[in-house]
């Protein structure tokens, strides 16, 4: 019977520790509910603070940045996180670098109130609408707010453009003699086992692009996506396209030697893949031009809601977006940038040049489109 | 002797388990001081305390959330939500329906070919009278159950791609092969399932007893006619145990598929995973919800087909 008392303690013990794991882990409570309020919190622009001095003063105090899913190999944000960081006394925490955009938005939405909150939102357009519809997004008006065109920015400043680019034909010229240029060229027998997508449509941002992009080549419109998929159908039929998801990888492996992506990845991984022996050409096809932007948005319940804001200001001055420009994305106030001199002229011609005006569509039009496809997409490729 | 062939319950079917754990078992009664026997009783019931906390928190929890969020709609104009069945009708129509099924079929099939595959295989060890063959098989079946995952479907596209390696020596897309499809599925699927079944099945085949077998000898009885009549009917509640096991291992995977073949073969967990976590999707949190709800009730009728059968499991091979 000696056995009783410690299995007893034990017990005790046990339940107080899961006690204390589950608090733990249930820990919403507010840690930091002091920011919401402070002056920074409300600030809608540098001069509410009293200029950019004042606002790189309270940043640094503040000293961190929350961001979240931005992959150092997305548009050069490996670049952009380093040089804010060197340039002001603000330690970046990018959590979870290869996540999605529903994650962000979680991120900011399940946490309001605690120090470990996302500050600033980097968000696809529906992803950036649902922000504001949940009410998360705090009215920010950088200092360039007045150059980047009306299309571009929200009227009330809750959230901006802030890099974007085209739908593009990655081709590795070694494996494929004659690289394809139009989403017509893909069709080609010679194609066969050779065309891949950078993920699966009903994931993936930029898969989901060249679905609505291959819809707009074949007589569909941004209010009816079916064609694209009829699209893929054929492609799948006649055995060019190929299901795996296409990474650096694959690519160099030769399993995807064709790969539709936003312009600025595929030539980013031009540049990665050239040390490795692989020539990656990239087209603009011209029957599906098809162009999309990221926004940038200050989150209403950021725990550092200076840093956040000089965070947006970095990113929009010309430092920030010159270095969109070298990650071969183009940026929100790049026409203004190209008038005033200020665009990094080398980068501007590293990016291809694209003739005729890309269709934008709508917020009812881009969720039409995601139905179709989400529904669709199995059936179209199985 | 190995013990009764343990069979892992898929987490699954503890879920039901949770709404009965909140009231712990009382204590029996104590008038006087008690015997050691009742003390020992009484003392001991605080012991699971502990064990039901933790199913009530990890299982009871989690599953309460998913059903009230699977029957819960939020109108985004208000913000508030309603009770609703559109979620689950919505996750058994088009798309999600042929999700479900396509998952459902992968996992009988995948299931039945990796019992059978992996019994024989375990029945050749255990029946071979080379005592090293064991320990590699066994060793060998453990990491091998383990490796599954992005890098198992990338370790497979490199090799029975279509620029893969064994493809190019044996020219396999001459004869029609894709790994892209739903036997290209199966195959990376039996790579670590069938390990898995060795390892769970090797115990059931121990218990089969050398005397059992010259019993049936000396009654005249043949090598087919002592399978017929002995060796399988005791082994059946273990080997449909392991299928059942097999199912759903196959039915919960998903990052193999996830990287090889994507939505282009319709599977339940790629759907939830795109639903809860994408770029593409906003909102539909609550959609994944009522997919994982349709995925618990397939769980537990299947579970209930080996309920019946592990109770007589025990019968023979204790």
């Amino acid at each position: 019977m000696k056995a009783h008392r410690p299995r007893r303690v034990l017990t005790a013990a046990a339940l107080a520790g899961l006690t204390v794991v589950v608090a733990a882990g249930c820990g919403s409570a507010p840690d930091d509910a002091g920011a919401k309020d402070s002056k920074a919190a409300k600030a809608e622009s540098a001069a509410d603070l009293g200029g950019m001095d004042k606002l790189v003063e309270a940043a640094e105090k503040e000293g961190k940045l929350n961001v979240y899913a931005l992959a150092p190999d997305w548009a050069n944000y490996g670049e952009m996180i380093a040089a804010f960081e060197k340039k002001y006394a603000i330690e970046v925490n990018n959590e979870d670098p290869g996540g999605s955009s529903q994650g962000a938005l979680n991120a900011a939405a399940k946490r309001k109130g605690q120090s470990r909150a996302v500050d600033a939102l980097d968000l696809g357009t529906s992803y950036m609408q649902e922000a504001k519809k949940q009410d998360l997004l705090a009215p920010y008006k950088v200092q360039g707010w007045d150059d980047i065109p009306d299309a571009q920015k929200q009227p009330d400043a809750s959230f901006m453009n802030n890099y974007g680019g085209f739908i593009s034909i990655g081709c590795d010229a070694k494996a494929v003699k004659n690289c394809p240029e139009t989403f017509k060229d893909l069709l080609k027998p010679e194609y066969r086992n050779k065309v891949a997508l950078n993920g699966d449509p009903t994931e993936s941002g930029s898969a989901l692009a060249a679905v609505i992009a291959a819809s707009l080549a074949n007589g569909g419109s941004l209010d009816d996506a079916q064609p694209g998929l009829d699209f893929f159908q054929e492609l799948k039929k006649k055995g060019n396209f190929v299901p795996a998801k296409s990474t650096l990888a694959t690519i160099q492996q030769g399993e995807t030697p064709i790969s539709i992506d936003w312009d600025y990845l595929n030539l980013g991984y031009g540049v990665k893949l050239k040390p490795k022996g692989v020539d990656w050409q990239v087209a603009v096809p011209s029957d599906g031009l098809y162009s999309r932007y990221y926004n940038q948005g200050v989150n209403k319940y950021a725990p550092h809601p200076a840093a956040a804001r000089l965070w947006l200001e970095f990113i929009y001055s010309p430092e920030g977006q010159n270095i969109w420009l070298k990650g071969f994305s183009r940026p929100a106030l790049l026409d203004t940038m190209k008038k005033d001199g200020t665009a990094d002229k080398a980068a501007v011609a590293q990016i291809p040049e694209v003739d005729g005006v890309p269709e934008e569509p709508t917020a009812e039009q881009e969720a039409k489109a995601k139905e179709t496809v989400v529904q669709g997409w199995g059936k179209a490729v199985s | 002797m190995p013990d009764k062939t343990a069979l892992p319950v898929p987490a699954a079917g503890s879920v039901p388990a949770a709404g009965t754990a909140a009231p712990a078992p009382p204590a029996p009664p104590v008038r006087d001081g008690g015997g050691p026997r009742r003390r020992t009783r009484r003392h001991r019931w605080p012991v699971v305390v502990p064990f039901f906390v933790f199913l009530a928190v990890c299982f009871g929890l989690p599953a309460g959330t998913m059903v009230y969020g699977a029957f819960t709609v939020l109108d985004p104009a208000s913000g508030t939500s309603e009770l609703s069945t559109e979620n689950v009708s919505g996750s058994l129509s088009g798309a999600y329906a042929t999700g479900l099924t396509g998952s459902v079929e992968l996992s009988a099939v995948t299931a039945l070919l990796a019992t059978v595959i992996g019994a024989l295989i375990a029945q050749a060890v255990v029946s071979s009278p080379r005592a090293g063959l064991r320990g590699i098989v066994v060793s060998a079946s453990g990491v091998l159950a383990n490796f599954s995952g992005a890098p198992l479907a990338f370790a497979f596209i490199a090799t029975l791609g279509t620029t893969g390696t064994v493809t190019q020596l044996f020219h396999l897309d001459r004869t029609g092969f894709s790994l892209y499809s739903f036997t290209g599925l199966v195959l990376a699927y039996l790579y670590f399932m069938i390990p898995l079944m060795v390892v769970i099945v090797l115990p059931a085949l121990d218990g089969l007893r050398a005397q059992w077998q010259e019993a049936a000898a000396s009654c005249g009885a043949t090598r087919s006619q002592y399978w017929r009549h002995v060796g399988i009917p005791v082994l059946t509640p273990s080997l449909v145990g392991g299928a059942v096991l097999m199912f759903g291992t196959a039915f919960a995977s998903h990052a193999t598929a996830a990287v090889m073949v994507g939505s282009s073969q319709p599977l339940i967990t790629i759907q939830i995973a795109n639903a809860l976590n994408g770029n593409v999707l906003v909102g539909q949190e609550n959609l994944a919800l009522a997919m994982s709800l349709n995925m618990v009730v397939i769980a537990l009728l299947v579970m209930a087909v080996q309920i019946p059968l592990q109770r007589r499991s025990t019968r023979w091979l204790g």
